[in-house]
């Protein structure tokens, strides 16, 4: 892969990227208080007094917002930090009560670690380049200001106020605007896996800040802006794109770039200054005299790991390895962790319903789900979730193609009718009868009326015209309203027409 | 490490505490004399002793993950000057 430049006129310019990512924490209750953290929530009802920051309330953190920010460091080989600290980050703002934000500057819970993202989808194996995390952190979110319902006030929503966040911040590493969405994406499918972040990005619950700079190749770094809350893989890429191009037109013109803190505007496609005050960021960051250290000992930290579920890397690997699976395939399956569970649902089902082994039916599952039943959804405009068809039925669906009773093509009508109906393949082969047939009695007599019907081509055919066995072929299995099985069609069409 | 006028002035800004001029005069040598006060303990050599981060010998205890509160809308709104719909209504901001 080509690396990605800028055309200046005063040459190219590199990109150098780098990612701040505020993924909510999946969780019953909110990170320092018993409130709830449930999604679209009446105004106000999900808030403690803890959460209003109300005097004299303390703060509890909540273990199992712990335990996620300690799983998905190991999820990323991070090294996990078994003394952390929380301290206060000081602004004011109508959506933050306490009037500072319980973050975690100097003593993260997580430290160094790393995401191997691929670049080019088809060669998954060998694409692929390590990203690095500095660290992972958590803190509170704030709350949610409303400005267009009153003309002269804005309306303040604390439900949001409090709940768990991890951010994740990534080393200056991507060059492109596709590596800056290849780790987004692949940051997100790991948090998926992990369970630690449910990774919907249009309810909010994952939102990037795009750290941008320009300079010329493999020269000093230059002054970078920082673009706020972008909220997808699409918006993230473009932001790279549009800042570098704007940073780079700033330079030439003999300009210089401000470090400062900007908003992306989709319909424009352009991001822009929020004009912050400076002493905006002057956050007099102390230790939260509220909360003690926390200490995680080996037994908290054995039971994070053991919970671990296996990783897309290396399920990837082994969907390649021991299921035989085309490395696209096998990326493909595993981009997702919902995409990966049905498959290996479907997996477990179809190698019991055909008593084989599971990398024995591998080949012809992943096929059949990533093009029928892919297919499938995409026109019905669903999700695997709401999937009319379950691994289980899909399972006895394959098992009927793998033992002959449905061809090809009589599989893909039982299917649209599975689609339609969610009856049970075997139930529709019955009352369809669209069982395959081989009997070879049938299959002759089709044979012997399609010749006697068509002497002149079978004189033809034996004239040498040999492109007509397929007409042959295809009258027969019309004949037989297609339930011949193909191959005994072939052969006997074949015998018939030597004569 | 000493205070100026213009420091006083700016973290008075930074927590929005409104301070006249004469007061944030007044200001200086009180802040000033605190913190000289403060810095006697730089007298101390600490060298090899770990930085206290609480004075409790303990590690923080956590909570399970249960919802146990909340609900409590009204409780929360009571205090507020204005309130409407449920919400907090304040003076608009908007950047």
């Amino acid at each position: 892969m080509s690396d990605y430049r800028i055309q200046g006129a005063t040459g190219e310019w590199e990109v150098v990227v780098g990612l701040e990512v505020h993924a909510q924490v999946t969780s019953n209750a909110k990170l320092f208080s018993g409130a709830a953290t449930a999604f679209g929530a009446e105004p106000n009802t999900q808030v403690s007094l803890v959460d209003a920051a109300m005097p004299g309330m303390l703060p509890v953190p909540n273990r199992e917002c712990i335990r996620q920010a300690v799983r998905t460091g190991m999820a990323i080989d991070a090294q996990i930090n078994k003394w952390s600290r929380f301290d206060r980050k000081n602004y004011f703002y109508a959506d933050l009560p306490q009037g500072y934000q319980i973050s975690q500057l100097y003593h993260p819970i997580v430290g160094e670690g790393q995401i191997e993202i691929v670049l080019d989808e088809k060669n998954p194996d060998t694409s692929t380049k390590v990203i690095g995390v500095e660290r992972i952190h958590v803190e509170q979110d704030a709350g949610k200001l409303m400005h267009d319902q009153h003309p002269t006030s804005s309306y303040v929503d604390l439900n949001r106020s409090g709940v768990a966040l991890m951010e994740i911040v990534s080393r200056p590493d991507m060059r492109s605007p596709a590596e800056a969405g290849a780790y987004l994406a692949k940051l997100r499918t790991i948090l998926r896996y992990v369970g630690s972040c449910d990774g919907n990005m249009d309810q909010g619950s994952m939102r990037a800040d795009v750290n941008v700079s320009v300079r010329k190749p493999g020269g000093e770094l230059g002054t970078r802006t920082e673009t706020k809350n972008v909220n997808s893989v699409r918006f993230v890429m473009a932001v790279v794109e549009r800042e570098a191009s704007r940073q780079v037109d700033v330079l030439e013109a003999g300009g210089k770039i401000v470090q400062e803190t900007r908003l992306y505007d989709p319909d424009k496609n352009e991001t822009r200054s929020m004009r912050s005050k400076e002493d905006a960021h002057d956050y007099r960051y102390f230790p939260d005299p509220d909360l003690l250290p926390l200490v995680l000992d080996d037994a908290f930290l054995d039971e994070c790991r053991a919970s671990l579920p296996e990783l897309p890397d290396v399920k990837r690997k082994r969907y390649e390895q021991a299921l035989g699976l085309s490395p696209y395939n096998a990326a493909t399956l595993t981009a997702d962790a919902d995409t990966a569970r049905w498959f290996e649902t479907l997996l477990t089902e179809s190698a019991a319903a055909q008593k084989k082994s599971e990398s024995d039916v591998a080949k012809a599952a992943a096929n059949w789900l990533l093009s029928d039943l892919y297919g499938a959804l995409n026109r019905l405009g669903k999700s695997l979730e709401d999937s009319p068809v379950s691994p289980a039925q899909a399972a006895e669906l394959l098992a009927l193609v793998a033992d002959g009773t449905l061809s090809g093509s009589l599989a893909k009508q039982v299917f649209e009718i599975m689609l339609e109906t969610g009856d049970a393949p075997g139930k529709i082969v019955e009352e369809k009868g669209l069982k395959q047939t081989s009997d070879t009695g049938a299959i002759e007599a089709a044979v012997a009326t399609v010749l006697a019907n068509n002497a002149d081509k079978v004189e033809q055919y034996r004239g040498g015209k040999e492109a007509l066995f397929g007409f042959f072929v295809g009258q027969t299995m019309k004949a037989m309203q297609g339930k011949a099985n193909p191959q005994v069609v072939n052969e006997l069409v074949k015998k018939a027409l030597a004569g | 490490m000493s205070i100026d006028l213009q420091t006083v002035k700016k973290i008075a800004s930074l927590s929005r505490i409104s301070v006249t001029d004469a007061e944030a005069q007044a200001m200086v040598p009180e802040l000033n004399n605190i913190l000289g006060w403060v810095e006697q303990l730089g007298e101390v050599d600490v060298t090899g002793i770990e930085p206290m981060t609480a004075v409790i010998p303990n590690t923080q205890r956590l909570r399970v993950d249960a919802v146990t509160d909340g609900n409590v809308r009204d409780k929360v709104l009571v205090n507020a000057p204005q309130a409407e719909h449920g919400f907090f209504a304040v003076p608009k901001v908007i950047e």
